[in-house]
C-alpha cells in the first residue's frame, strides 16, 4: 500500500503562520455616553487581546464579554450585510465588522457613536431619520400594473437596463454617508445622500414610473441642491454603492442633463 | 444642546478637510476661496466707493492698496479666483451628472467610481493653475 506523506511546510511558510498565530494587545478606547440620562461623554478604556484577522467588532465584543458588560453596541450579522455596526473607527466612519484591527496600523483605537445621528447610549444611534428619509423617496417600484395576474407578463430587463440602477441597490442603510456628508453636519433637515441615492436608485430603473413624484421630493431647499459633491460618501461606503455618483446622475435629470 | 444631542458635527466637521480625500480638501477650498473672495468684493466696492469723496480720498486709498501687504492681499486674491474657477467648472459639471463615471457592477475593493482619476487630475490642475496664477500675479505686483 501506497502511504502519501504530505510535504513539509517550507520554513517561510511557518513563520507566517506564527505571525498571524502571535498575539498582540492594543488599547481600545470606547466613547461612553448616555444623553437621555445627561450623561457627557466618557472614553473607558481597555485592554484587548488581538490577532492579524481580529475585526474591531470582535475587540468590541471581546470587551463586552470579558471586560464590561455594560458597552452599548449594536451589531447582527458581522459579514457588512445588516449595516447595524457603523460608527467612527479613529475618526472615521466604518462598519465595526469590516474593519481590521491590523489595518489600522495603530495601536490604539478609539471607537466612537457616527456623527450625524442622535446618540441612544454608547456607540449606538438613533437610526429614525435615516429610516424616515428612505421612505420618503418611495422606496419601491411604482406603476399601475405591478400586480402579478394570471393575464400580467414578466417585465423583461436587458442587463444593461439593471446595470444602471443595481449599484444602488446594494445600500445596506448603514449611515455611514450620512456621517460622513459636511451638509448633514449642519443641516438637520437635509435628506442626506442615503435617501437621495434611494431616490435615484427607482428613478433610473425601467419599470419605475415615479420618476416626477421623486425628482418633486428631492427637488427642495433641503434636497438634492444642499449636495456639493465633495465625495465623501462614497468614501466611506463599505458596499461600493457610490451615492455622490447616483446624487449627481440624479441632478442631472433636474438640470435637463439626462433624460 | 441640540447639535449635542444630534450628535452633529456641526461647522468644525464640515470645515473639516482631512479623513476624506482630496476631493473633500477640494469641497473645503471652494468654500474658503468662495468666502475669501465675498470678502474681497466688499472690500472692493468699499474702496472703489471712496471715489465719491473726491480725488484726495481716492488717491489715499489706491496709496494704501499699493503696499506689500496689499500685495500679498491681491496674490492671493488671483489663487482664490483661479482655483474657485476651475474647480468650479469642475463642479458644475459633475452636478450635471457629467465626469462622474457610469453605474456598474461594484466589485472589491469598491473603489468609487464618482472618485475617479479625472476629478483628481481637475482638482490637481486647478490646484497648479491657482498657483501659476499666483506666481504670476506676484511678479508683476512686486516687479516694479
Amino acid at each position: 500500500m501506497a502511504v502519501v506523506t504530505a510535504p513539509k511546510p517550507s520554513e517561510e511558510l511557518i513563520s507566517i503562520d506564527k505571525t498571524l498565530d502571535q498575539l498582540n494587545t492594543i488599547t481600545l478606547r470606547i466613547a461612553r455616553s448616555n444623553p437621555a440620562e445627561g450623561h457627557e461623554t466618557t472614553y473607558s478604556e481597555f485592554k484587548v487581546p488581538v490577532k492579524k484577522w481580529t475585526t474591531v467588532l470582535e475587540a468590541i465584543l471581546y470587551v463586552k464579554q470579558n471586560l464590561d458588560h455594560a458597552v452599548a453596541v449594536r451589531y447582527s450579522c458581522r459579514q457588512a450585510s445588516c449595516g447595524s455596526c457603523g460608527m467612527k473607527i479613529n475618526g472615521k466612519p466604518s462598519l465595526a465588522c469590516y474593519t481590521k484591527v491590523s489595518e489600522l496600523h495603530s495601536n490604539v483605537i478609539t471607537v466612537e457613536p457616527m456623527n450625524n445621528f442622535p446618540i441612544i447610549r454608547d456607540l449606538a444611534v438613533d437610526f429614525k431619520q435615516l429610516i424616515s428619509n428612505h421612505k420618503k423617496m418611495k422606496p419601491f417600484i411604482i406603476r399601475e400594473d405591478s400586480e402579478v395576474t394570471p393575464e400580467s407578463k414578466e417585465f423583461i430587463q436587458t442587463p444593461q437596463d439593471v446595470e444602471k440602477y443595481l449599484q444602488f441597490s446594494y445600500c445596506i442603510k448603514c449611515g455611514l454617508c450620512n456621517a460622513a456628508c459636511p451638509t448633514m453636519a449642519t443641516d438637520t433637515s437635509f435628506i442626506g445622500p442615503q435617501g437621495l441615492a434611494q431616490a435615484y436608485r427607482y428613478v433610473a430603473d425601467n419599470r419605475d414610473k415615479g420618476k416626477e413624484d421623486r425628482l418633486k421630493i428631492v427637488d427642495d431647499s433641503h434636497g438634492i441642491w444642499r449636495c456639493h459633491f465633495a465625495g465623501s460618501c462614497s468614501h466611506v461606503c463599505p458596499k461600493g454603492v457610490d451615492p455622490a455618483m447616483a446624487i449627481q446622475l440624479l441632478r442631472g435629470y433636474l438640470l435637463g442633463f439626462q433624460k | 444642546m441640540a447639535e449635542r444631542l444630534s450628535n452633529r458635527e456641526g461647522i468644525k466637521g464640515m470645515a473639516n478637510p482631512t479623513r476624506y480625500g482630496i476631493e473633500r480638501v477640494a469641497y473645503w477650498l471652494q468654500r474658503l476661496t468662495g468666502l475669501g473672495l465675498l470678502a474681497y468684493l466688499i472690500g472692493h466696492i468699499f474702496e472703489t466707493s471712496t471715489i465719491v469723496h473726491g480725488k484726495v480720498a481716492w488717491d489715499k486709498m489706491l496709496e494704501f492698496t499699493q503696499t506689500p501687504q496689499g500685495h500679498i492681499i491681491l496674490t492671493l486674491v488671483i489663487g482664490m479666483c483661479v482655483f474657485h474657477t476651475a474647480n468650479g467648472i469642475r463642479v458644475m459639471l459633475g452636478h450635471g451628472g457629467i465626469g462622474v463615471g457610469k453605474p456598474g457592477q461594484p466589485e472589491y475593493p469598491y473603489k468609487a467610481a464618482s472618485l475617479n482619476y479625472k476629478q483628481r487630475l481637475c482638482i490637481w490642475v486647478s490646484i497648479g493653475l491657482a498657483a501659476l496664477a499666483m506666481m504670476y500675479g506676484a511678479s508683476v505686483l512686486f516687479g516694479d
